[in-house]
C-alpha cells in the first residue's frame, strides 16, 4: 500500500512539471515573429470558416496569457487544430507516436540486454585487453554523429540493395498477410535501429562499468566474498542489482536522448516518426503541429522519467524509505 | 592450543613505482576460546593480516612468504574452493563499519541465509527457524519480524548484531573482528564487546580482536600485539602486558590513554607512522621513538623472547 | 595536467589531434589554397585533383596535376570531368593567391601550397558550387570546433550561479528554481533546438546567426548542469569553512560565488570537457538539418548536408569528408576528457 501512495504521489508531481513546461513552449512559439495562421492563410483549399474557427480557437487577438488558456484548455480537451494542411493534429500524431515508440523501444531493449552484459564484462575484466578493447569500441560508437552514421548505412543499403532505402513500409504493405507485414516493418526497422543501437550502446556500456567497478570496490561486497559465497552469486547477486539500479534512473534520461538522436536519424531514413513530423513542422513554420509534438515529446519523456522512478521504487528498497 | 597460526608473514604492495614491503615477518597465534588483541595505528597492517588469514587481499598485494596454518593446513596453498568453504563457515569477519558491509537490496534474512543454507541438510522450516534463533542469540529485538526488513531499516548496532549473527548462523571456530566497533556510539560499543565476549564463553569461538583502543584490549583481550608500521613489535599474555610494558613504542601507546596519565595534558606520540614508501634505516619506530640510540638502533631488531613467553623486538630492552 | 594526458596512450595522441587541428583553422587562410567564398560555377562536383610524381615518359619530376574539363555527356545525362593532359600545373609551397589578411589587419596573399600559372588544385574536389571543400573545411572547421566551447562559456556561468543560488537557500526558492529546470530538462532538447533555431529570423548577417545559434545551445544544456551542481551545494554547504564564512557575515553571494563554487572546480572541468563533443555534434546536426549555420558560411554540418543525396554519396564521396572530421574531432575530444576525468577524479566521485 505504502508503494501505491508514493506512485500516486509521484504521479501527481509530473502535472506542475508539465504545467511549466507547456508554458515555456507555448511562450517560446507564441514569441517568435512568425504568424501561426500564415501557413494556413497560403494554403488554398482551406476555407475562410476554418480559419476563422482556428483564428476563435488560438483567441489570436487577445493578450496572450488568455492565449495561453484557450490553448491549454483545448489542449486538455484534444482538440490540438490543424495543420497547414488542414488535416487534424491530433490524427496525426496518432499516426506517428506509435512508429517513434517502436523505434525507441526496440533500441532500448537492445542497448540494455548487450550494453549490461558488456559493462559487466568490462569491470570484471578492468584493465585487462578485453576492458580496454571495449573502451575504445565504446569511444567510437559515441564520436560517431547520428546522422553522419545513417548516411553511411543508406550508401551501404543502396549499394548492397539489402536493405529498403528509407521509410517504415513498402508500396505493396497493404496487399500482405499478417507474417508478411511484420517482417516488412522488421526489414525497415533494421538500419534506423542500428544507428540508434550504437549512438547509444555505448554511453550505457561505460555507464554500466563504472557503477559495477564501483560496487565491486564496496564494503558489502568484501563482506560478501568473506562470507565464502561463490564468485557467481557475488556477480549476479549482489553485484548486478546494485550496479544496475542507477541505470534505471538513467533510462528515462535515455528515452529523452533517444528522442532526439531519433529526430535525426528519422529525417535521414524518412522514418515516419515524431521528431521527423516535428522537424517538417517547423521547417513549414507550422505551429498548431510543432507546438503539439513538442507537448507530446515532452509528456513522453516525463512518463519515461516517471516510469523509471516507478521501476526504481520496486527494486530500490531504500526509496521506499 | 593454537588454533591459527601466522608464521612469518611477509606482505607487499605493488605499485606503479615499484613493490614495497607492508608486513614484515608478522608471526601470529591464536587458542581456542581466547580474545587476541592485534593493537596499532591505522596502516600499521593490522587489517592486512587479518584479512591474509582469510585470503582476501587487494588486487596488488602479494604475499612473499610465509604461513598459515590452520587444521594442519597451509591456508595460503589453498585451492579457491577451499577457501571458500572456510570463508564464512570456520573463519567469519566482523568488518570495520556495518553501515555499508550489508547488501541494501536484500532482507536480513535472505543475506543470513547465504551462510546458513550451506549445510544442506536443513529444510525450509528449518533455516527460517535458525535464522530466528541467531538473531535471539546476539539480542536483536522481535528477531522474526526483523528477518524481512532491509538494512537501512536497522540502526548500525543492530546491523553489526546481525552480522555477528553470520558468525555464529555459520559456528566459525574463529571470528575475526576488525574494528567491530569504530563505526558505532560508545554506548553501543559497550554492548558489542560484551556480546562478543560472551560468544567467546558460550561457544570457545576464537577471536582475533583488531583495535586501536587499548581500553578494549584490557577489558577483554587473553592476548596482546602490539603492531608498529608492518611489524609485531610486543606479544604477551595480558597482565604481563599491562603490568611489564616494554617495547617504547607499547609505552607510549599506553601513555597516551587518558587514564594513565597524570598530568592534565594528554600525551601523544609525536611525528606520523612512517607510509609504505618511507625508507627507514633500522628499527622503523626510531625516528619517533624517545629512547632511541642511534649507534644501536640503526640495525633492525627481531621479535625476541624477554621474559617468558613476553616477546619484544627493541635493542634497548 | 597536460604532460600526465601525453602520457596516456590514446589521449596523447587525441590531444595532439586536437592541438593540430585548432592549429589548423586558426591558420585557414594560409593553409588553404583558396578562400572560403572561392567557386567555378564550371567546376562543380571535380573530383579531387590527382597527383602525378612520375611524368607519362616514366620520369621522376616534382608533383604536378591536371586541371579538369568538364563534359556533358548526354547518356548519362550529366557531367564528366576529364583531365586537360595538355598542361602540367606543378605543386608549389608558399604560392601567391588569393589576399587575405593576417589577425584582420595585415594583408597578404601568400599560401600553404597551390599551382601556379592558372592551375586549380582541388585536395578533396568540390562542392556543388564549384567550391574548393578542402579549403572550405579548414572554414568551416573555424565553425564547427569553436562553437561548442562558446555555448559552454556562456552555459557553464549561468548553470553554476543557478545551481549555487537554488542549492545555498534551499526552501521554496530552490523548490522553484529547480521545478523550472527540470522543466526545462522534460522537453527533448534536440525538439527544442530546432524550434528556437527555426525561430531566428532569416535576414540576419552571419555573425549574428552565429551568435544566437551559440546561445540557443547555451540554452539547451544549463538545466542538468545546474542540478549536478545543486546537489554538490547542499552537501558542499554544510561544511564547516562555510559556516565559519557566514559567521565571520560574508554575504551570501559572496559565500556562493567565492566559498562554495570553487569547490565544485574539478567537476566543471570534468564537465567541460567530456560536454564539448555533444554540442560540435548539436551544432553539425543542427546546420545539416539547415536550421543552423547558412551558406555561403561553411561548417561541417552544413556541407554535410550536400551529402543528403543519393546520387552524391555513391558517386562523391569526397562529400562526406566533414563528417569524417567530426567524428575525429569528438573522438578525440571524448578520449581526452575521460583522461582528463581519470587524472582529477581518480574515484570517480564525480558522475
Amino acid at each position: 500500500m505504502k508503494l501505491g501512495k508514493f506512485i500516486l504521489k509521484r504521479i501527481l508531481q509530473t502535472i506542475p512539471l508539465l504545467v511549466i513546461v507547456s508554458i515555456i513552449s507555448f511562450f517560446i512559439i507564441r514569441l517568435s515573429p512568425v504568424d501561426p495562421l500564415a501557413e494556413l492563410r497560403l494554403n488554398p483549399s482551406i476555407s475562410q470558416e476554418t480559419l476563422a474557427k482556428e483564428k476563435a480557437r488560438l483567441g489570436l487577438d487577445k493578450p496572450i496569457i488568455v492565449q495561453y488558456g484557450l490553448w491549454a484548455k483545448s489542449f486538455v480537451k484534444g482538440d490540438l487544430g490543424i495543420t497547414s494542411n488542414g488535416e487534424k493534429v491530433s490524427v496525426k500524431l496518432i499516426e506517428r507516436i506509435p512508429n517513434t515508440l517502436i523505434l525507441t523501444l526496440i533500441v532500448i531493449f537492445m542497448t540494455w540486454s548487450v550494453g549490461v552484459p558488456l559493462g559487466i564484462l568490462g569491470a570484471i575484466y578492468n584493465k585487462t585487453k578485453l576492458d580496454r578493447i571495449l573502451t575504445i569500441l565504446s569511444s567510437v560508437g559515441m564520436a560517431i554523429p547520428s546522422f553522419f552514421f545513417a548516411i553511411l548505412l543508406l550508401i551501404f543499403a543502396v549499394k548492397t540493395g539489402w536493405f529498403p532505402v528509407g521509410g517504415l513500409t513498402s508500396y505493396d504493405f497493404n496487399d500482405m498477410n499478417f507474417l508478411g507485414k511484420f517482417f516488412d516493418i522488421a526489414h525497415h526497422l533494421v538500419l534506423p535501429v542500428t544507428v540508434l543501437f550504437t549512438l547509444s550502446l555505448a554511453g550505457l556500456q561505460r555507464q554500466m562499468r563504472a557503477n559495477m567497478l564501483d560496487v565491486l570496490d564496496s564494503d558489502y561486497i568484501k563482506f560478501a566474498r568473506a562470507k565464502g559465497l561463490s564468485e557467481n552469486k557475488i556477480i549476479f547477486k549482489h553485484a548486478l542489482r546494485n550496479a544496475i539500479n542507477p541505470m534505471i534512473t538513467l533510462l528515462g534520461f535515455e528515452f529523452a536522448g533517444l528522442l532526439s538522436g531519433a529526430a535525426l536519424t528519422e529525417y535521414v531514413f524518412q522514418y515516419p516518426g515524431l521528431g521527423r513530423l516535428i522537424l517538417e513542422a517547423v521547417m513549414k513554420s507550422d505551429i498548431n503541429l510543432v507546438m503539439a509534438s513538442l507537448m507530446i515529446g515532452s509528456i513522453m519523456l516525463v512518463l519515461g522519467n516517471l516510469l523509471a522512478d516507478i521501476l526504481l521504487l520496486i527494486t530500490d528498497p531504500r526509496v521506499r524509505g | 592450543m593454537k588454533l591459527l597460526d601466522i608464521k612469518n608473514l611477509n606482505l607487499s604492495f605493488k605499485m606503479e613505482n615499484g613493490v614495497f614491503p607492508a608486513l614484515y615477518d608478522v608471526s601470529l597465534s591464536l587458542n581456542k576460546g581466547e580474545i587476541h588483541a592485534l593493537v596499532g595505528e591505522s596502516g600499521c597492517g593490522k587489517t592486512m593480516t587479518a584479512m591474509s588469514i582469510i585470503k582476501l587481499l587487494p588486487k596488488n598485494a602479494i604475499i612473499t612468504s610465509g604461513e598459515i596454518i590452520y587444521n594442519d593446513t597451509d591456508i595460503l596453498k589453498s585451492s579457491d574452493k577451499e577457501l571458500r568453504n572456510i570463508r564464512g563457515s570456520k573463519i567469519a569477519l566482523i568488518p570495520q563499519d556495518p553501515m555499508t558491509s550489508l547488501n541494501p537490496l536484500y532482507t536480513i534474512g535472505n543475506q543470513l541465509l547465504e551462510i546458513i543454507e550451506k549445510d544442506k541438510s536443513l529444510t525450509k522450516e528449518e533455516m527460517r527457524e535458525k535464522c530466528i534463533e541467531v538473531l535471539e542469540l546476539v539480542k536483536l529485538p522481535d528477531p522474526k519480524n526483523k528477518l524481512d526488513i532491509y538494512p537501512h531499516e536497522l540502526s548500525g548496532g543492530m546491523k553489526q548484531r546481525v552480522i555477528i549473527a553470520m558468525a555464529l548462523a555459520s559456528k566459525a571456530e574463529i571470528i575475526i573482528a576488525d574494528e567491530p566497533t569504530t563505526a558505532l556510539d560508545v554506548t553501543i560499543q559497550a554492548q558489542i564487546m560484551k556480546l562478543l565476549n560472551e560468544i567467546k564463553k558460550e561457544f570457545n569461538t576464537s577471536i582475533l580482536l583488531i583495535t586501536h583502543d587499548l581500553g578494549l584490549v584490557g577489558e577483554y583481550a587473553d592476548e596482546i600485539s602490539v603492531m608498529y608500521s608492518g611489524r609485531i613489535v610486543e606479544n604477551a599474555r595480558k597482565d604481563e602486558f599491562f603490568n611489564n610494558t616494554l617495547h617504547p613504542y607499547s609505552k607510549a601507546l599506553m601513555g597516551a590513554l587518558p587514564a594513565n596519565t597524570n598530568d592534565k595534558i594528554l600525551k601523544t606520540i609525536d611525528g606520523q607512522p612512517p607510509n609504505l614508501q618511507e625508507e627507514i634505516i633500522g628499527c622503523r619506530f626510531s625516528p619517533r621513538c624517545e629512547d632511541c640510540d642511534i649507534t644501536v638502533c640503526q640495525e633492525l631488531p627481531c621479535l625476541k623472547e624477554k621474559t617468558p613467553n613476553h616477546f619484544v623486538s627493541c635493542h634497548k630492552v | 595536467m597536460f604532460k600526465e594526458i601525453l602520457k596516456d596512450k590514446f589521449a596523447g595522441k587525441a590531444l595532439i589531434i586536437l592541438i593540430v587541428m585548432y592549429v589548423c583553422i586558426a591558420c585557414a587562410n594560409f593553409i588553404a589554397p583558396y578562400s572560403k567564398d572561392f567557386s567555378d560555377r564550371n567546376q562543380a562536383y571535380a573530383p579531387p585533383s590527382p597527383v602525378y610524381t612520375i611524368t607519362e615518359e616514366g620520369k621522376l619530376s616534382m608533383p604536378y596535376t591536371y586541371n579538369y574539363i568538364r563534359v556533358f555527356e548526354p547518356k548519362l545525362y550529366q557531367n564528366i570531368y576529364t583531365l586537360d593532359r595538355s598542361q602540367k600545373h606543378y605543386l608549389k609551397l608558399f604560392v601567391k593567391g588569393e589576399q587575405y589578411k593576417i589577425l584582420g589587419v595585415i594583408p597578404c596573399s601568400i599560401h600553404l601550397f597551390g599551382t601556379d600559372d592558372g592551375g586549380r588544385f582541388y585536395l578533396l574536389g568540390t562542392d556543388i558550387n564549384g567550391r574548393d571543400v578542402f579549403s572550405r573545411l579548414l572554414f568551416g572547421g573555424r565553425i564547427s570546433l569553436t562553437i561548442g566551447f562558446l555555448a559552454l562559456f556562456i552555459l557553464f556561468p549561468i548553470g553554476l550561479l543557478y545551481g549555487g543560488i537554488s542549492g545555498y537557500l534551499g526552501g521554496w526558492v530552490d523548490i522553484i528554481m529547480m521545478r523550472f529546470a527540470e522543466a526545462v530538462m522534460a522537453i527533448p532538447s534536440f525538439y527544442l533546438l530546432i524550434i528556437l533555431a527555426s525561430v531566428l529570423p532569416a535576414n540576419m548577417t552571419s555573425t549574428q546567426r552565429f551568435a544566437l545559434i551559440v546561445i540557443i545551445l547555451a540554452l539547451i544544456g544549463w538545466a542538468g548542469f545546474a542540478r549536478v551542481v545543486r546537489g554538490m551545494v547542499l552537501s558542499i554547504k554544510n561544511e564547516e569553512f562555510v559556516q565559519s564564512a557566514q559567521t565571520i557575515g560574508a554575504s551570501k553571494l559572496r559565500v556562493i560565488t567565492k566559498h562554495i563554487l570553487p569547490q565544485t572546480t574539478s567537476y566543471v572541468i570534468i564537465a567541460m570537457t567530456l560536454s564539448v563533443p555533444s554540442y560540435i555534434l548539436s551544432e553539425s546536426g543542427l546546420s545539416f538539418l539547415g536550421l543552423g549555420i547558412q551558406q555561403p558560411d561553411a561548417s561541417w554540418g552544413n556541407m554535410l548536408k550536400e551529402a543528403q543525396e543519393y546520387i552524391n554519396i555513391l558517386y562523391r564521396p569526397w562529400l562526406l569528408t566533414p563528417g569524417v572530421l567530426i567524428f575525429i574531432a569528438v573522438l578525440c575530444f571524448n578520449l581526452v576528457g575521460d583522461t582528463v576525468r581519470d587524472i582529477l577524479d581518480p574515484k570517480g566521485k564525480v558522475r
